[in-house]
């Protein structure tokens, strides 16, 4: 449970990142723009949305697909209810990933200013969207909504409550929150005063309106889901409700001073602690009358899967620190490219200055050989047999090329006649995996073989 | 897939079947060329990239950068495809994912972290292009190629569970509650299956051919137009190559699949050749329809079938009347999906045959435009096949979603209102095929340094001179400069 947990606490963090810096997008298409200084302006705080979260974007989603799975895995009862009661939610969360992306694919292709604002409308619709329908998910579970058994909770009551609506409210608004911290500190290290002004007050009443749902949603809960209620104010989630109370409220500080780097980490923290509260308050519950003992997969399943999951994190996380190594410390800034590549200009004109001195020297030694070749009476005959041996040198190579060629064409038949008799004519399942070896081996030389990038080449010579 | 209406359980409650039937296969047909390229491109754009380094010639790099532009969106429209394809796992199929999530859901779990890596790289491959030195870049695209290979090893060794289940005991619940799966043993469910493994090496090749024909086809249009440059031809000959190499080997891969398939499902192969009775020493039916208890209208070839499957001419094959009709999977669509995936298959192979052929004594690319205009068919043709071949799989397992332990009835879902989904879901990929038509020839058209392109910083300075001009005129002046 705890590594669902911290998957949907991920998904929330950094996913909620990206709807919140979707969001912003939508803004500037929405506010009026009169004047070229402030369309310009607008244009910019999208570029810098989206040049982001462009790099992580598929990384961020793919928490969503890591909860999904962990969860089938794990609580498959509850999995099955939770996904067939509430279809309709979920596939609204559906049709905005599928926008999103799609944004996100298209986004490469052009850059005309029309085309542009379509594919960031449709963005930023989806963008708010696919985080509502989300935290209706989240309410109507939470709430206790969701009956075990195959779609046994009615279609749209399950999901359009008080609860649902106020947290799919709440979801929008931290992400609104989430994302202006996020950008604010993305433009604060590209140096960029403008757009840490703009996301820095967008961050400051995106936290103050986010907080503002939060505090309107209690009396809902309240009155709509009372054993919530209690448990999240009396009971356990006491202390992940406090956490995200001073979490949201020192990132208000952070960002207030500017202190964009620490102001993510608290934001993260107080999404966390929503999160924790949530579990804290619905434990031991699942579902309505399903515990989470009597959800749980069997035995052998939850140790084969916490395995894979502790094997897969030893893999995952350096990768993602790598990611955000590189995205944070500004690797893939155009600024950060800029940079680099003047360095490398240098380099390489270095490398040219030291190339002529070279030559120069180069060019010495050759005068040098040819006085020397005149004071030698057989220094012709020499030079001619050098000629000779390189020519020589040159037609070895080439039939070291062709027979290397030909060495491949053969190996490759050999490996089509060994796959053939072992897949085709043997029957035990050993042979059968060597032959798919010996066809595999077969298709490699016979790729080196015919050598495309040489064979496009010759063309040329003919 | 349609297999309610050929149960003999189907009861009110299922009214939906068909429709969740037709809305995964549609969510499962956009899906799967794309997942085509996931395999197979990288490497492709890894080679190029290599040749680059080796040779410092700017022409590959300049290929494997546009290549690298179409792989990025087509993998974010991968992502959001196959994130349908998990909501419609539960949305669509609760009576399925409550009962076995436990047994199958780990290979999912595991296919997760797959594509963890993959979204993480191809992220870091396309942002770091101009940015991050060439062989850490070059390395960058390894785990993308790795993880191709294990996420589908993991999302097929699933499907093989469906086709073949084992590592787990069913308990009846009372009321058709679907029951419960005890003793599970998850890994041996996933790995210990003898159909995963051909059918992972089916799938696997397939990509290369199904990408290899595809990536090859703008490039062989071209040639028809008279473009010829060195550009357009290593563009088409590297993809060219490995669909060629790779698409006769299949036929053998095939066969393997099909003799598993003989040998484990005899139902379904009795619905691929339309054969009714069990029968000794069996004759294969080329094209003709089912009807009636027998292929009306093919070709009858004495005892072929009992040789193919069973390698024995005179070997019985089960036939259609061993199961009770309601199991029985809609023989028709198995017939014409697998002639047509046999018959595309063979002509591909044949093509790559003649590719080889003039390769190995001419040493050079084949001169007829038949040839070309062939390639250009090739593409739309191979992903026909591959599409094909899942039908052949899919709907042949009807009526079941487990192989013999669970119908589909089961496992779809109660809640009304599927078709407002389906459609919702058909208009939205609608919308997005138009956007992927419109961005695959934007990108193809466009210069590789316009201010839109991700890699295109570097494009403008330094190094990228070759690649500033590399769009239009770029290739044919290079191609020229070559001559």
């Amino acid at each position: 449970m705890i590594c669902v947990l911290a998957g949907v606490a991920l998904y929330a963090v950094l996913g909620g990142a990206d709807f919140g810096a979707g969001l912003w997008q939508l803004a500037t298409i929405l506010a009026p723009h009169r004047g070229e200084a402030r369309r310009a302006r607008a244009e910019r705080i999208r570029e810098h949305a989206h040049h982001s979260m462009g790099p992580v974007w598929e990384a961020n989603h793919v928490w969503l697909i890591f909860v999904l799975t962990v969860t089938w895995t794990a609580y498959p009862a509850a999995f099955g209810a939770i996904a067939s009661t509430l279809a309709a939610p979920l596939l609204l969360a559906g049709v905005g990933v599928v926008f999103r992306g799609a944004a996100y694919a298209l986004r490469s292709g052009t850059a005309e200013a029309s085309e542009l604002g379509l594919i960031d409308t449709v963005f930023s619709l989806s963008s708010i969207l696919t985080p509502f329908a989300l935290g209706t998910v989240v309410g109507a579970i939470a709430s206790g909504r969701v009956p075990l058994g195959n779609a046994a909770g009615p279609l749209l009551s399950s999901w359009l409550h008080p609860t649902s609506i106020a947290v799919g409210v709440l979801a929008v608004a931290v992400c609104a929150y989430m994302g202006a911290v996020y950008l604010a500190a993305d433009a604060a290290r590209g140096d960029e005063r403008e757009l840490v002004d703009a996301f820095r007050a967008r961050a400051l009443a995106a936290g103050v309106l986010a907080g503002a749902v939060a505090i309107a949603a209690l009396p809902i809960v309240h009155a709509d889901a009372h054993r919530l209620y209690h448990r999240l104010l009396d009971g356990p989630g006491l202390a992940g409700f406090a956490v995200s109370v001073l979490g949201g409220a020192s990132t208000l500080a952070l960002v207030a001073a500017r202190r964009f780097e620490l102001a993510r980490a608290s934001a993260a923290l107080a999404v966390a602690g929503v999160i924790a509260g949530w579990a804290l308050a619905q434990q031991p519950l699942l579902l309505a009358r399903l515990t989470l003992a009597q959800a749980a997969a069997p035995h052998d399943v939850l140790i084969a899967l916490l395995v894979a999951i502790a094997a897969g994190g030893a893999i995952l996380f350096p990768s993602l620190a790598l990611l955000f190594g590189l995205l944070l410390r500004g690797r893939f800034d155009p600024g950060g490219a800029r940079a680099q590549q003047g360095e490398r200009a240098r380099c390489s004109g270095e490398g040219a200055a030291l190339a002529q001195a070279a030559g120069s020297q180069a060019a010495d030694a050759q005068a040098d050989g040819r006085q020397a070749a005149d004071a030698q009476t057989d220094g012709r005959q020499a030079a001619g047999a050098q000629a000779a041996d390189a020519q020589a040198g040159a037609g070895a190579g080439r039939l070291l090329a062709a027979s290397s060629s030909g060495l491949c064409a053969r190996l490759s038949l050999a490996g089509l006649i060994g796959g053939l008799g072992l897949l085709s004519a043997a029957e035990a399942p050993w042979a059968h995996g060597l032959g798919v070896a010996c066809l595999f081996a077969c298709m490699v030389f016979a790729f080196a073989a015919v050598d495309p990038t040489e064979l496009a080449r010759r063309e040329d010579a003919e | 897939m349609g297999g309610g209406r050929y149960g003999g359980r189907v009861s009110a409650q299922s009214l939906y079947l068909r429709d969740a039937s037709q809305m995964q296969a549609l969510s499962f047909t956009v899906h799967i060329p794309l997942v085509c390229f996931g395999i197979a491109l990288p490497s492709m754009i890894a080679y190029l990239e290599w040749r680059h380094l080796r040779s410092g010639d700017p022409l590959y790099r300049t290929i494997a950068r546009r290549w690298t532009r179409v792989m990025a969106a087509l993998f974010a429209v991968g992502v959001i495809t196959g994130t349908i394809l998990s909501f419609e796992m539960g949305m669509l199929w609760p009576g399925f994912m409550s009962t076995f999530g436990g047994v199958f859901g780990l290979g999912f779990a595991i296919e997760g972290f797959s594509f963890f890596m993959e979204a993480i790289f191809i992220g870091i491959y396309v942002y770091g292009w101009p940015r991050l030195g060439p062989r850490a870049h070059l390395l960058s695209i390894a785990p993308v190629v790795l993880a191709g290979f294990t996420g589908s090893l993991m999302v097929i060794s699933v499907n093989a569970w469906m086709q073949h289940p084992s590592g787990f005991r069913l308990v009846h619940a009372p009321k058709g509650a679907g029951g419960r799966a005890v003793d599970v043993h998850p890994l041996a469910a996933l790995f210990g299956n003898s159909f995963l493994w051909n059918e992972l090496v089916h799938m696997y090749v397939a990509a290369f051919i199904v990408t290899g024909f595809l990536l090859a086809m703008p490039y062989a249009v071209q040639r028809l137009r008279g473009r010829w440059g060195r550009y357009e031809r290593t563009a088409l000959a590297v993809p060219l190559t490995i669909a060629a190499v790779a698409s006769p080997v299949q036929i053998l891969i095939g066969d393997w699949s099909a003799r598993d398939v003989a040998s484990e499902q005899p139902t379904k192969l009795a619905a691929i050749e339309g054969l009714a009775h069990t029968t000794r020493g069996a004759a294969e039916h080329l094209l003709g329809w089912y009807a009636h208890g027998h292929v009306e209208f093919g070709i009858a070839i004495p005892r072929l079938l009992s040789l193919l499957a069973f390698h024995d001419p005179d070997a019985t094959v089960q036939g259609l009347d061993a199961v009770p009709l309601w199991q029985r999977p809609p023989v028709n669509i198995e017939r014409i999906s697998f002639q047509l995936m046999v018959a595309v298959g063979t002509a591909l192979a044949l093509l790559g045959v003649w590719f080889l052929g003039v390769r190995l004594r001419r040493g050079r690319l084949p001169a007829q435009r038949a040839f070309y205009a062939a390639v250009a068919a090739a593409g739309p043709l191979s992903v026909l096949a591959l599409v094909a071949g899942w039908v052949v799989t899919e709907v042949g397992r009807q009526p079941w979603v487990v192989y013999r332990v669970m119908t589909t009835t089961e496992a779809v879902t109660r809640a009304r209102g599927v078709p407002v989904g389906y459609g919702v879901l058909a208009a939205a990929y609608v919308l997005v095929a138009c956007g992927v038509a419109w961005v695959l020839r934007r990108l193809a058209l466009a210069p590789l340094d316009g201010p839109e392109d991700p890699l295109g910083a570097g494009a403008r300075t330094g190094e990228g001179s070759h690649a500033g001009g590399a769009g239009a005129g770029g290739p044919r002046a290079s191609g020229a400069t070559g001559a």
